[in-house]
């Protein structure tokens, strides 16, 4: 196709007037925008002095918590189902013979990997006695990779810090162990 | 060294000065290779606004940077280039590992992930979460803050790779959260039917 082909069709530079050539419009309306945006309501949530809005915190997924029964005693029977329906397997427990009447097992330890864990909330799913869950605390977080593995009487620590706030979910069967 | 000063207040007005100014500039170099960088992003945006801990300014290059927040899971092919960016880094600079991947490689267990970057580089601070809370990250940032302020002098020694490096971590020596041994899995489910 040649320059002067007939099918091409050719267009002016559209004429600037003085005000366009000082780019005026456009800087009015950069600054309508501006003005526009200094008048609307503001959207910043200033985190350390204004909490974010959690909308049910008894399903929010954060820091785990292992429950005690009625009489302060770990929850836990050591049964391996939230280790086993872990997906990240970030939990690790030590079962053995509990010296209590009411169950066979307890957990010896029971350590928590809290920088590799997904917290999907399928450890409290798979729990048969509801001895763990997940609570609302959402700003964990930490200096090495050592503190970050919570024991057994850090996580009783987590649930004596929160039951207050959110009791346990399963407040309808205390009896069981 | 060039600055002698003598053992009295002033050094440590000028090493507090130095570090308020060093806390409250500090500089991003966004390392996102995977959802967390979506985190990261809200982070920096009017919602959460990054500007109100000075630390707004979100750099590409390294040389203008002095915080890495890694975020995202390395793969090993990624690690040379996560490497290179932070040698190029000025010190005295910092990184926060942001997430489950990046601090310990996450639900990836596999050989091709870095199972925690702090492997190859110093972490200052971790962050847990899959993906964090943009609040996690900004406390992650103050936290940061509160440890340059504390540790901080005006030479930033103590902040330099090679000075975090000596003490090696050691990562051999964290206690191995394993998986449950598959006798013991099998032993519950047979004691549960």
């Amino acid at each position: 196709m040649k320059a002067d082909d007939p099918r091409i069709h050719w267009i002016a530079e559209p004429k600037l007037g003085l005000a366009g050539s000082m780019y005026l419009p456009l800087v009015v309306g950069g600054l309508v925008t501006t003005a526009k945006h200094l008048l609307s309501p503001k959207v910043t949530v200033s985190y350390p002095d204004q909490e974010p809005e959690i909308a049910n915190r008894s399903i929010y997924r954060g820091v785990h918590r292992l429950n005690r029964d009625g009489q302060g005693r770990v929850k836990c029977v050591a049964c391996f189902l939230c280790a086993t329906a872990c997906p990240a397997h970030c939990i690790d427990i030590v079962g053995a013979e509990s010296p209590w009447p009411d169950r066979e097992k307890y957990p010896e330890s029971f350590t928590i990997d809290e920088l590799r864990c997904i917290y999907c909330g399928m450890c409290e799913e798979a729990c048969p006695v509801d001895a763990i869950e997940l609570t609302s605390l959402y700003n964990l977080t930490g200096r090495s990779r050592e503190e970050m593995v919570f024991d057994k009487e850090k996580l009783l620590s987590v649930y004596d810090a929160t039951h207050k706030q959110e009791p346990m979910r399963s407040a309808a069967h205390k009896g069981a162990p | 060294m060039a600055i002698e000063l003598p053992d009295n207040v002033v050094v440590s007005k000028l090493d507090e000065l130095a570090s308020w100014c060093r806390k409250n500039s500090l500089w991003p170099m966004p390392f996102a290779t995977a959802c967390c960088g979506i985190e990261l992003m809200a982070t920096g945006a009017s919602r959460h606004d990054l500007a109100r801990f000075g630390a707004e300014v979100f750099r590409f290059s390294p040389r203008q940077c002095d915080l890495m927040i890694v975020a995202g899971r390395v793969v090993m092919k990624m690690l040379p280039v996560l490497q290179r960016i932070w040698q190029q880094m000025h010190e005295p600079k910092w990184c926060i590992s942001m997430g489950a991947c990046a601090s310990t490689g996450g639900v990836f267990d596999t050989y091709a992930v870095v199972q925690g970057i702090d492997r190859f580089i110093p972490v200052d601070m971790y962050v847990p979460g899959c993906p964090p809370r943009p609040e996690q990250l900004i406390q992650a940032i103050m936290d940061l803050q509160d440890k340059i302020q504390r540790e901080g002098t005006i030479m930033g020694d103590e902040f330099s790779t090679q000075a975090r490096q000596q003490p090696k971590r050691a990562l051999v020596e964290l206690p191995i959260i394993g998986r449950p041994s598959a006798a013991c899995v099998r032993g519950t489910y047979e004691g549960l039917r």
